[in-house]
């Protein structure tokens, strides 16, 4: 009877994030390889025979090696960030904390001029001659997904508990044995994680290779993009949508199923008790080591924009460019207005990371909850809009959404919901490791002494699980703060949003322009850093 | 954890409550026919811009008010316009440009009018009784005259070749750029489909630079942009001499910091027409005639930095010192621009260039 219903409840957690991503996700994706895949009414899978001769394998291929390389790079990079950030304690840790995440919400666009700054013709690091090139693509990648690896992996990290490391110490097992046979299978569910989001958005990634790779390289996405809004060739666009959703498929299956085997009960300890200052040398120099990397591997880039914009023509150093952000005019016309554009980026990303929570928070519970095969495929299934380009999503709404009681072409309740589709994977990915790794003793526990299952939710899972559905909550708003992909392939009406405005003024000719373009993303910059601080409660305990 | 949450649901609720009221229609006015449009509908790119008072004119005098649907860049707007043209997202479309004109017209998007005054636009710029011209924009080499003061600039697509400008080029490519295709067809219009593609090996060979936009173009590697790169030629636009001045410099300067290779310039006409099964036609066609009207045709220079269709219209002060138009810009047929030839003559360019 009891498990009756809690199977029933499950059902019911996972009904809303189900109806949710089916509706506003795989309708109009389904809607739009449709009319692909069916041209005349019946099935012609020609265009797939097509994608695997001749240059669109070679596309399939570089995109694959790219992403996986990217992936096997910010990995590298980032662990051991993890590490720095959950287990020591200096000072400046919490803006080092919010800090890292600024360059994960970044548009394209502001990321790709920040790069170019850097590394291109002219700039400090120019006579690297790396733009542009595959490296150009993997530093970006790195720069950008950093975030993802580091935070996620440390939201587990700072809460495993020491004693088993000390004890494998003390019973003379060494630092690497240690790391290896203890550490990293305890890690495994979140590295498992945040391998599969950075996969995915390298695999996706669309602005960083179309300006850091230069014309001679695509991906997938890029050329979904060439095929289906240049084109409309929506049948070789669907050939090509069916191989990137295969291929996501099978990375979250294996992604999934590592998550699954290692995601163990672990006794979770409260990260203020953990975490502590320095005490070796070696911990000293590794600690050194990885906020020099931060610094130069993030510090770089946003330095260079944010010197460029404070920077005139003829090199002095001047506000100009702020005084421009109320609004950039020409004549009688208006431009752009930076500021109106960061409210109105404001309200969606409030309203966009809202939905991301609730939606993403029922499913991480019912996927915590369920841990058969079913909780697997929705884990999955809400993971796959990560790896799906924009420009299908922004179509297949053209097409999809068009008659009521969905009629919704053209109504700004687009963009936070397209918004929120891309933020839920990330909630969810916070949050499951969290409440699976609740042990099992406390809710017990809570029954034995009398608790209901509804006050064991309330006063054991949700605690436990609210920092990350915080933290979930910072990262939806800082993605959809900086989100440059659906919203910008989808007529919509009225307000237009910071990243918009961005692009709009840096293809706008005029002396200043440019200037008003990087202190917008400056300011961009700053919202997300300030999100994510007011977010990352570290010193509330539970 | 659960007063947070109703703190989220109250905001989010209060921001969507905000946002409602932003958008209720006002009564509906009249127009002939007996249709009713409070609003007209433009779906359009998203470099459109207007000076609002126009549009204000335009309400005034009609009663319509005119919403602005920007919907991506060009391509992706023609597009988005073609696949929901059982049910348009709108009433008019303003925006398809010649070269993508054919396939606009080939989708039957448009349903066809004659704007009276279409009186006051050169013949030649009327090619089809669906779409209706409202300016045009010359894509143009521009060079950097601080850097050409020993050797003179070059005035022809051929002069790109000489070894004297070696290194000095950047285009954009055509598969990602508007202007990037419109100057690979000036170079079809010049040498022909059996000469174009040898004409780009030897622009390789005198290290011309590929980039993605003209955004990078032009702000980046351009010597005359605000970056100040290393490369003095850009492919660019006829008014990207008047943009280059600082319009409150006392005493404005003799000549634009950059000049135009008239010799190189590609006509690209924008037009506007009215959507096949548009929910407001009338309206939609009135808007139509205001965009010929002289204060919608004087505002497009200072607005899109593009030149107005209607002869005899005043242009902006910066336009009349340093904008040069060229006499005799190259052209194509939008019927020689058929999708299918669009897309080889890409992927030619591609395997040729940046292979």
């Amino acid at each position: 009877m009891d498990r009756r219903r809690g199977a029933l409840t499950t059902a019911a957690l996972a009904a809303v994030p189900v109806l949710f991503v089916g509706v506003f996700f795989a309708y109009p994706v389904a809607a739009i390889l449709g009319r692909g895949l069916f041209p005349d009414g019946s099935l012609d899978l020609g265009a797939l025979g097509d994608v695997f001769r001749g240059r669109q394998v070679e596309i399939v291929w570089f995109t694959l090696q790219q992403a996986t390389i990217s992936t096997a790079l910010t990995l590298a990079v980032g662990i051991p960030g993890a590490w720095a950030l959950s287990r020591m304690r200096f000072r400046g840790r919490r803006i080092v904390r919010a800090l890292v995440v600024v360059p994960f919400v970044l548009p394209t666009v502001v990321v790709a001029v920040a790069f170019r700054a850097l590394l291109g013709t002219g700039g400090p690091l120019g006579s690297l001659d790396l733009v542009p090139s595959l490296w150009a693509i993997l530093a970006a990648h790195v720069f950008f997904n950093y975030a993802v690896v580091v935070r996620v992996v440390a939201s587990l990290w700072e809460h495993l508990d020491p004693s088993t490391e000390e004890a494998a110490r003390v019973l003379g097992a060494g630092r690497v044995r240690t790391f290896v046979s203890i550490t990293l299978p305890a890690l495994a569910p979140a590295i498992a994680a945040a391998t599969a989001i950075v996969f995915l958005f390298t695999f996706a990634s669309f602005g960083i290779v179309l300006i850091l790779g230069g014309p001679g390289l695509s991906t997938l996405e890029t050329e979904i993009y060439r095929q289906t809004a240049l084109f409309l060739d929506l049948r070789t666009a669907a050939a090509l949508t069916l191989v990137q959703l295969g291929a996501i498929v099978a990375l979250l299956t294996v992604t999934g199923r590592a998550q699954q085997r290692y995601a163990t009960a672990q006794r979770l300890r409260a990260t203020t008790s953990i975490a502590r200052r320095a005490r070796t040398a070696g911990e000293r120099l590794a600690l050194g080591a990885n906020l020099l990397v931060m610094g130069v591997l993030l510090g770089a880039p946003l330095a260079t924009l944010a010197l460029r914009s404070l920077r005139s023509t003829d090199g002095a150093l001047t506000l100009d460019a702020y005084r421009g952000l109320d609004e950039v005019r020409r004549g009688p016309v208006v431009i752009a207005e930076p500021l109106a554009a960061a409210a109105t980026s404001i309200r969606y990303a409030v309203l966009a990371s809202v939905l991301a929570v609730v939606v993403g928070g029922l499913a991480a519970f019912a996927i915590a909850r369920g841990r058969g095969r079913s909780a697997r495929m929705l884990d999955g299934a809400l993971a796959l809009p990560l790896g799906v380009s924009a420009v299908t999503v922004g179509f297949g709404f053209l097409v999809a959404l068009d008659s009521p009681p969905l009629d919704l072409r053209g109504s700004w309740v687009l963009v936070p919901i397209a918004q929120a589709v891309v933020a839920i994977p990330l909630v969810v990915r916070a949050v499951t490791p969290a409440i699976r790794a609740i042990d099992p003793h406390l809710r017990e526990a809570a029954a034995v002494l009398g608790a209901g299952p509804r006050r064991i939710w309330r006063e054991v899972d949700l605690p436990i699980a609210r920092r990350a559905l915080l933290l979930g909550a910072g990262f939806s708003f800082a993605i959809a703060l900086g989100e440059f992909g659906a919203t910008a392939f989808v007529a919509r009406p009225g307000s237009t949003t910071l990243p918009v405005t961005i692009y709009r003024l840096l293809g706008q000719p005029g002396p200043g322009n440019f200037g008003v373009a990087l202190a917008a993303s400056v300011v961009l910059m700053a919202i997300t850093a300030v999100a994510i601080l007011v977010t990352d409660t570290e010193r509330l305990s539970f | 954890m659960r007063r947070i949450l109703i703190l989220l649901l109250t905001v989010g609720l209060g921001v969507a409550a905000c946002n409602a009221s932003d958008d209720d229609n006002a009564d509906g006015v009249g127009v002939s026919n007996g249709e009713t449009a409070a609003t007209v509908t433009l779906v359009t790119h998203d470099s459109f811009l207007v000076s609002d008072s126009v549009l204000e004119e335009f309400t005034e005098d009609t009663g319509i008010g005119v919403e602005i649907v920007p919907a991506g860049d060009a391509g992706s707007a023609l597009s988005q316009v073609i696949l929901t043209k059982d049910d348009p997202i709108g009433d008019a479309f303003f925006g398809v440009d010649t070269t993508f004109l054919s396939r606009a017209l080939d989708e039957d998007i448009f349903a066809e009018y004659e704007s009276s005054a279409l009186d006051e636009v050169p013949d030649e710029l009327e090619v089809d009784p669906h779409v209706t011209p409202v300016d045009h924009g010359d894509v143009c080499i521009n060079y950097d005259r601080a850097a050409f003061t020993d050797t003179p600039p070059p005035t022809t697509l051929t002069d790109l070749t000489d070894p004297a400008y070696a290194g000095r080029l950047v285009v954009e490519n055509p598969a990602s750029s508007s202007p990037g295709l419109a100057f690979a067809l000036a170079t079809i219009a010049e040498f022909g489909e059996d000469g174009w593609l040898d004409y780009w090996e030897e622009l390789r060979a005198n290290d011309v630079l590929v980039v993605d936009g003209w955004e990078q173009a032009y702000n980046e590697e351009f010597s005359g942009g605000p970056n100040a790169g290393p490369r003095s030629l850009v492919v660019s636009y006829a008014s990207s001499p008047p943009a280059s001045v600082d319009p409150d410099a006392e005493p404005l300067p003799d000549q634009a910091p950059i000049g135009t290779v008239l010799g190189s310039c590609f006509r690209q006409v924008e037009y506007v027409g009215v959507l096949e099964g548009a929910a407001h036609p009338e309206a939609a066609r009135r808007l139509v005639d205001f965009m010929l009207s002289p204060t919608f045709q004087a505002d497009v220079a200072s607005s899109m930095y593009v030149f107005p269709v209607r002869t005899g219209v005043e242009l902006p002060d910066l336009f009349d010192r340093y904008a040069e138009l060229p006499d005799d810009p190259y052209t194509l047929e939008p019927d020689e621009i058929t999708p299918d030839q669009r897309e080889e003559w890409i992927e030619q360019w591609t395997d040729a260039v940046v292979r």
